[in-house]
């Protein structure tokens, strides 16, 4: 079971190579990643640094090219295919079938993976991509739960990859489009949720107010933690009662399900969290590489270490963990 | 001597029904569209597989009804799948044998591919005009452009338009804005999806979630998120031509068919525009919005919307 790890400068990359990454996905300083933040991602020679570190510690560099590409900025998705290609990239993760058919055509011998932001769930949707583009990997949206994963795993012709930690999209990835209608900016075409340009935290009647292009997304006490302003985890108001409507501030954590995701053959288990700093990818990527390699030692015995849950833990959004739709329970 | 070229007339859809309704209400419902002057009604639950109000033979019932009446029919099938059980579902659909498949999701294309034509509905994600060439390949007959995408996105395909195929907008509803694993109004009720106690058939228009300023802001429809503003674009059903061959319009509990009559009224030239718009405004209890179409946030207007 590889782990594949995020970086978003050449220091998170250093930081996850070094503590125990199989593989790091980057993505390059424009809209055709979905991690589309200023100061973030990598161009020209600091991407022969990256590439050179990852090289010398055998470790592989994804790249992900995993926004959809509209008709008048198609080119630019190309040139990202093209530069990731002549680096000779371990993989590309892709999302749009028009760019995926422009890679599997000029790079035929590229690996591609099918990007969490392709929104296929099923096993016929991954044999889709497989069968038209010779996808290899798929990385599957946070839906399943850990037995429709099993069931995946079984029927799909290509090896699964599944989200192990990070910040949570509790809708499917690749069609939520709550960031758009609100901002006109979003994951698909962006490649950012809730850009930070649109955010605004503001004092009235003694209270925090974040705002989202002005829409109320929370409101705290000024003692309080006022979150990032994510509109799946504001506070609203439905059938006269206000709370998180649809899901509170909080992070995915599989550790206590990792023999199961061993067991059922998930090839690959990510990190999310490119927008992270180094000293979070260097924690959160120790931690996962040792409760991986004690998973696989001994799967029957296995049982996560508190340090480790405390520490990821401490790390989260809201301070809190869940496993999300793994367990049918949060559904 | 200027040749005029008249454009085809641009025709309207009635898009599935996106919320949970008893079997009689949608029947009934049905009954009343047969007399519409709507050309195409797309048939069938797209967002969650547990709403088993009809079967699949209550839908070609239904559908054989609305064909008799000059009505193409068309069935969609499920924007989410999650259990085999799902698939099982969305296959049948495809084999049905009687009428065409809009195909919500990559696994019905897998489907469809090479065995009949079909419509490739919003959630396919068909952002560019190589996208579209590729599933055109494989049996592709008309597609729903994405609802965030807006007029000049169109622009940008037709000029690479693969010929005779058909390009169809989200013109009237509530934006479908995303799904999930999890039910919101099965949360609503502090209730697990697995035992929701089909709660959602209680709000025929979805449950509204309002922000703490008790702004109307979006609907919960079940595992599906919808916008609260309504999305309208009549406007484009007058003026010069954008690209659009149909436009669809989404279903509510009440007032689809005065919806309908509005839209067919600007189609033909009786009624203008913005006195339809002003109209339809009184249909929207969260207003209008028509952002994505001009390229702004989703939720914005722009233009002369109508209303107050």
């Amino acid at each position: 079971m590889e782990l594949v790890c995020p970086a978003g400068n050449l220091p998170s990359l250093k930081a996850a190579v070094d503590n125990g990454a199989d593989a790091v996905y980057i993505g390059f300083r424009d809209e055709t990643n979905a991690r589309h933040f200023a100061g973030l991602n990598f161009v020209d020679k600091q991407i022969e640094q990256c590439l050179a570190y990852a090289r010398g510690h055998g470790t592989k560099i994804y790249v992900a090219i995993n926004t959809y590409p509209q008709p008048d900025n198609f080119a630019k998705w190309q040139r990202a295919v093209d530069q990731a290609a002549e680096y000779d990239v371990d993989a590309l993760i892709l999302a749009d079938i028009g760019v995926m058919d422009y890679a599997a055509e000029k790079w035929p011998e590229l690996r591609l993976h099918l990007s969490v932001q392709a929104s296929a769930t099923s096993h016929d949707a991954i044999r889709f991509y497989a069968e038209q583009f010779g996808v290899k990997r798929a990385v599957i949206p946070r839906v399943l739960s850990v037995k429709q994963v099993a069931s995946l795993v079984k029927n799909s012709p290509i090896a699964i990859e599944v989200f192990g930690f990070g910040s949570l999209c509790v809708m499917v990835e690749g069609r939520c489009y709550l960031s758009s209608y609100v901002t006109g900016q979003g994951p698909n075409t962006f490649g950012a949720c809730s850009p930070g340009s649109f955010v605004r935290w503001t004092e009235a009647d003694s209270k925090l107010e974040t705002r989202l292009n002005g829409v109320l997304i929370d409101r705290v006490e000024k003692d309080e933690n006022a979150g990032y302003p994510t509109i799946c985890k504001g506070r609203f108001e439905v059938n006269g009662e206000t709370g998180y409507a649809i899901e509170e501030p909080t992070s995915l954590n599989t550790l206590p399900i990792l023999p199961d995701l061993l067991r059922v053959g998930v090839a690959a288990i990510k990190i999310e969290g490119r927008q992270r700093s180094p000293a979070y990818v260097a924690k959160v990527t120790a931690v996962l590489r040792a409760a991986i390699d004690s998973c696989i030692r001994d799967p029957e015995n296995y049982s996560p270490d508190q340090t480790w849950l405390e520490q990821l833990t401490s790390l989260s959004e809201g301070a809190q963990t869940t496993l999300g739709a793994y367990q049918r329970e949060w559904q | 001597m200027s040749t005029a070229i008249t454009p085809a007339r641009a025709r309207l859809s009635l898009g599935p029904i996106q919320y949970h309704w008893a079997r009689e209400k949608i029947q009934e419902f049905y009954r009343s569209i047969l007399s519409t002057p709507v050309d195409i009604v797309y048939l069938g639950e797209t967002v969650c597989s547990k709403r088993r109000s009809m079967r699949l033979r209550d839908w070609i019932e239904v559908g054989e009804q609305l064909q008799s009446a000059g009505k193409e029919v068309v069935l969609s099938t499920l924007a989410l799948l999650e259990a085999n059980s799902e698939l099982g579902l969305v296959r049948k659909l495809c084999t049905n044998g009687q009428f065409a498949i809009e195909a919500n999701d990559m696994s019905a294309v897998q489907m469809l591919a090479g065995e009949t034509e079909f419509i490739g509905g919003a959630s396919l994600n068909i952002y560019n005009p190589r996208a579209l060439r590729k599933l055109v390949g494989m049996g592709l007959s008309r597609w729903v452009m994405p609802v965030e995408l807006s007029k000049s996105v169109l622009a940008g395909f037709l000029a690479e338009m693969p010929p005779g195929i058909e390009s169809e907008v989200f013109a009237w509803g509530r934006l479908p804005l995303a799904y999930s694993a999890r039910c919101y109004t099965a949360r609503a009720h502090k209730l697990p999806k697995d035992a929701c106690a089909y709660c959602c058939i209680d709000y025929p228009d979805g449950l509204m979630l309002s922000t703490r300023e008790d702004e109307s802001f979006l609907v919960i429809n079940g595992i599906q998120t919808q916008s609260a503003r309504v999305h309208n674009l009549v406007h484009e059903l007058s003026g010069p031509t954008t690209g659009v061959d149909i436009f669809r319009i989404s279903p509510q509990s009440e007032h689809t068919e005065q919806v309908i009559f509005l839209f067919d009224q600007v189609r033909s030239g009786e009624l203008g525009a913005i006195a339809a718009a002003d109209e339809l405004a009184t249909l929207a209890d969260a207003g209008l919005c028509n952002g994505y179409w001009h390229n702004e946030a989703g939720m914005a207007s722009c233009g002369a919307m109508g209303g107050p």
